[in-house]
């Protein structure tokens, strides 16, 4: 394993990133004909003679995915060009049905925009502007099964599988202009470019962005170049990168890669590169040294794209809250600590968080439950939040129920994990498990003596006001009534009886 | 019968005289009398005709309301695909292949209730000019069965002129209607670009192909525009606006006052003296109808032949890529242990002919980084200067003229180790494909130092195509009327029954 340490690369050199995001679009049907683009269906179901590349078919433009194209330019600061066109982008591949794909090329849709992203720095809290160069539509390709062989790529395969269903879903690629000047902060910063745009895109509604499903998918350009050098380093792209956390895995891992070489003297190969998601590391691809010529030209089965400046501005008008300056919002009106927005932010429940507080929960209360226990038993069950049955509007009733008194926290917890485990909604656990909080002072009292007779000595001590001493009675009073008491009232009650005012 | 023309054919139809299916049979019979000689056949969809006719027979015995050319014959260039009809594009790469589906010429056509004969030969994806580059032999053109037919479109302009069907579909790159009209005698017109959908056209070069009518009158060309014309959402770059009355136009025939361009540059010099003869006459008939006669000046179509060779090549080279053996079409080389690029080589090796390789390599060529710029760049321009020069020519006349070809019909082999030559023929058309507009063929006559027949060109603005229509009438009644007889009487007898 590598002898050359993280600090050591920064050291020396500062990495330049480029980032390159492809996001499938969530539109009902392909880019370029009507066919479906539900995810996961039987192969080859999804096809016509337009997205099979029948001799003398012709595509024509999904409108709706113009809108959303123009949305992504718009939510990332960029100028809508009054006039783009498509282009033919020529290769050969079994999976491409035309051997070539209509893309977009010297005259992209969105052009110069940027995003800002904040991270967390030795100096506090930092943000960073990452420059957009451009937004462009496409279509994406079919899907190969390689069968056979132990790579599971072409090479070396028996035989391969072809599936286009996946054959002219749109694609939105999204490309940053360089990125220097991050520093040792580079991996986190290109984590963090990645997980706004995530945000944006799923705020804008315009695609599932799940990375896993590769409906987001990002290839990271890493070169190094010493420090207080303006030549920019040979780079390499790495594809494959599948979550957030490989997008800083990957950063980071390819920094530590190219500085081994450029510090024995050897050069970096302009090549792709594949993210390996067990070990953190890349395996060389294809190598890009002599540049592919896809003989690009403008599509002559598509008029150019000229969107009316009108339209623009009406969806300009119609853009949601930006993602960052929704969380700065909601963490003025919570009153959160960074960390613990940091933490809200991480475990992905700021969009349940606001809506449990938008049916009345206390913003507290809301996030404590969400952070805290339902967190604790996705983790436990190795699921996501999103995958548990419980919902915002649960969380709301039992948040209100244990102000109300109906329920004391431990109780809360229980039916919590009631609804979690499928026994329905919070009334319905509380009623099936015959759950309900000991509020008769009656029945209080009747346990409060029956301990303090049973633990004379103890009592007596707490007569006598040592007050520490309560803590004991109170556990046992708590027992006596199977935890379904309110532990404060049964200390009022308690220090009343022994003659201490309660404070 | 099947000497009259598609109008008359519909008129007798209407008027109770014949049955569609007695005209189609008289057609299939008059295709098994002479096509062994003509082969302007690739696939004679007899059955289907047959059904196509009764059908057209039953919806007029129940009184149906008809399109005028409903029951007539027509014969499909083999570039139109037709649902479950073998398309081929004159290619073994699409041997034995079916469509799915149908291109909406055919839809239109169908809709029509015309009954469609078969799919007719052509040169391999459309390039040539003569037929001599189908994967399944020459056309051979009925005036002198050792010429060639024209090409692209050779089998739809020989089908017409050896009456095995009154109707026909062309397309047009850069002259396949009008060149193949203009040698056997027949009338074609390639609609301004857009005017008719290309979808299920199988594409050659997006951006100048464009789908047109075939007959033997101005009229019956006319009916068959209307049927295939219009707007269609399936194609992108199709005009979103009303047909043009080209009916109308070539009813009336009206040229008073109109005013027609003769191009400078399309004339003299390496035009046949025949074609010269019979242009020179007809534009002194054109006179005399009432038209003013005016020259005009195009200085750039000089270069419009380099620039089609560079701009149709390379929209061809990616529209070809995708006959790669996986989906469709033929499949050559897959055995064990077979790549699937060794498949695509081989496939792409033993399917394509040479003069589709030619192009390709030419348009892979032209569009290769560091060359695009010199070679598609630059031919861009030069169609745009060809567009000023026609709007310059149009501020001045109505609709511009010229010979259709600088010759008459050549013989069957003479051009086919001279690329070069071959493509000297389309020198009058290409212009006319490169600035979108209408173009028209019709016959002038023959000429006198070879007896064959000459195509006369007639371009009008984009979407003025019934311009094209009125003067292509008015010269078609002239020299009716000086000629006493359709000029396709004067063509030699191919046998058989008429």
């Amino acid at each position: 394993m590598s002898a050359l340490t993280y600090e050591d690369v920064i050291s020396k050199y500062e990495p330049v990133l480029g980032l390159e995001v492809h996001v499938e679009l969530n539109t009902n049907s392909k880019m370029f004909c009507g066919c479906s683009t539900v995810f996961g269906a039987e192969p080859n179901t999804q096809t016509c003679p337009v997205c099979l590349a029948l001799p003398g078919a012709l595509p024509v433009v999904n409108e709706k995915a113009i809108e959303s194209t123009i949305l992504i330019g718009l939510a990332l600061n960029c100028s809508i060009a009054p006039f783009s066109r498509f282009a033919r982008k020529n290769y050969f591949y079994p999976d491409m049905p035309k051997n070539f794909q209509i893309s977009q090329y010297d005259e992209p849709i969105c052009v110069d925009g940027y995003v800002d992203v904040e991270i967390e720095t030795d100096e506090g809290p930092k943000s960073f502007r990452i420059e957009i160069e451009r937004v462009h539509m496409e279509e994406d390709t079919g899907k190969s099964l390689h069968v056979g062989g132990s790579t599971g790529r072409i090479h070396g395969a028996d035989y391969s599988l072809l599936d286009y269903n996946r054959a002219g879903i749109p694609l939105v690629e999204i490309v940053t202009k360089i990125v220097p000047g991050t520093g040792k902060y580079a991996p986190e910063v290109a984590k963090a470019y990645v997980a706004e745009l995530r945000d944006i895109l799923r705020a804008l509604g315009v695609s599932d962005v799940k990375m896993e499903q590769g409906s987001l998918r990002c290839d990271a350009n890493v070169s190094l170049r010493l420090i207080g050098s303006d030549v920019l380093g040979t780079r390499s792209e790495t594809k494959n990168v599948n979550s957030l956390r490989s997008v800083e895995r990957a950063v980071r891992g390819e920094m530590i890669r190219h500085a081994e070489r450029l510090n024995k003297g050897e050069k970096v190969v302009q090549e792709t590169r594949h993210f390996q998601e067990d070990t953190g590391l890349t395996r060389s691809g294809r190598s890009k040294e002599q540049a592919e010529d896809y003989r690009y030209f403008p599509e002559p089965d598509l008029v150019p794209v000229a969107p009316d400046a009108q339209w623009i501005e009406k969806l300009r008008a119609s853009l949601p809250e930006r993602p960052s300056l929704r969380r700065k919002r909601l963490q003025e009106q919570w009153s959160v600590p960074d960390k613990e927005m940091a933490a809200m932010i991480n475990a992905d429940v700021l969009n349940i968080v606001e809506e449990t507080v938008l049916l009345g929960a206390d913003p507290t209360k809301a996030r404590s439950w969400w952070l805290g226990e339902i967190s604790r038993l996705a983790n436990e069950k190795e699921v996501a939040i999103s995958g548990l049955a419980i919902s915002a509007k649960d969380v709301a009733d039992i948040v209100a129920l244990v102000a109300q008194g109906e329920l004391t926290d431990k109780l809360a917890r229980g039916v919590v994990e009631g609804v979690i485990a499928g026994e329905g909604t919070p009334a319905e656990v509380i009623a099936s498990r015959g759950i309900k909080v000991v509020n008769d002072d009656g029945a209080l009292m009747a346990a409060i003596e029956k301990v303090c007779s049973e633990q004379s000595e103890t009592a007596d001590k707490v007569r006598n006001g040592h007050l520490p001493a309560a803590g004991a009675l109170i556990g046992a009073v708590m027992k006596e009534t199977k935890g379904q008491a309110d532990a404060a009232r049964v200390r009022e009650l308690l220090l009343g009886h022994l003659g201490q005012a309660a404070n | 019968m099947i000497k009259n023309s598609a109008a008359e054919m519909a008129q007798s139809l209407a008027s109770g005289a014949t049955t569609s299916v007695a005209l189609t049979q008289a057609h299939l019979d008059r295709i098994a009398d002479v096509d062994s000689k003509v082969r302007a056949f690739l696939h004679v969809d007899t059955e289907g005709a047959l059904k196509q006719a009764a059908d057209a027979d039953a919806a007029r015995a129940r009184g149906e309301k008809l399109s005028p050319l409903a029951g007539v014959p027509l014969a499909l260039k083999d570039v139109l695909v037709q649902k479950d009809v073998p398309t081929t594009c004159g290619s073994k790469i699409l041997e034995g292949w079916r469509p799915p589906y149908d291109s909406t010429v055919v839809s239109k056509l169908k809709n029509a209730g015309v009954v469609i004969l078969g799919k007719t030969n052509m040169d391999e994806f459309a390039m040539g000019s003569s037929t001599e580059n189908s994967a399944y032999g020459p056309t051979h053109n009925p005036w002198d069965l050792t010429r060639i037919p024209g090409g692209s479109g050779g089998g739809s302009s020989a089908a017409l002129a050896a009456f095995e069907a009154p109707l026909a579909i062309g397309t047009d790159t850069g002259g396949s209607i009008r060149q193949p009209a203009a040698v056997t005698g027949t009338v074609g017109v390639k609609p301004t670009y857009g005017g008719v959908s290309r979808y299920g056209l199988v594409a050659f070069s997006s951006s100048l192909d464009q789908a047109g009518p075939c007959a033997r009158t101005v009229l019956d060309t006319a009916l068959l525009h209307e049927v295939i014309a219009g707007h269609d959402p399936k194609d992108s770059t199709s005009i979103n606006a009303p047909v043009p009355q080209v009916v109308a136009a070539a009813k009336s025939g009206d040229v008073k006052g109109m005013k027609i361009g003769v191009v400078k540059e399309l004339n003299g010099d390496g035009y046949q003296s025949g074609v010269r003869q019979r242009f020179e006459e007809s534009l002194e008939l054109l006179a005399q109808a009432g038209a003013e006669i005016v020259e005009v000046s195009a200085p750039n179509f000089e270069y419009a032949l380099a620039a089609y060779y560079l701009i149709a090549p390379s929209e061809a080279s990616s529209n070809l890529a995708r006959f790669d053996a996986m989906r469709y079409g033929l499949r050559v080389g897959d055995a064990d242990g077979a790549s699937a690029e060794s498949v695509m080589n081989m496939t792409r090796e033993v399917g394509f002919g040479r003069e589709v390789k030619r192009r390709i390599l030419l348009g892979t060529y032209a569009l290769s980084s560091g060359y695009y710029d010199a070679y598609y760049g630059s031919a861009q321009k030069v169609r745009t200067l060809i567009t000023q020069d026609f709007n310059n020519a149009f501020a001045k006349c109505d609709v511009m003229v010229s010979p259709t070809c600088p010759t008459t019909a050549f013989k069957i082999g003479e051009k086919t180790n001279d690329p070069l030559a071959m493509y000297l023929n389309d020198i009058a058309t290409i212009p006319v494909n490169m600035a979108g507009i209408g173009g028209m063929s019709l016959p002038c006559g023959v000429a006198p130092e070879d007896g064959l027949p000459v195509g006369f060109q007639i371009m009008s603005p984009v979407m003025q195509d019934q311009r094209m229509y009125s003067v292509g009438a008015a010269l078609e009644a002239a020299l009716l009327s000086k000629w006493g007889a359709p000029l396709l009487s004067q063509a030699p007898s191919l046998g058989g029954a008429a």
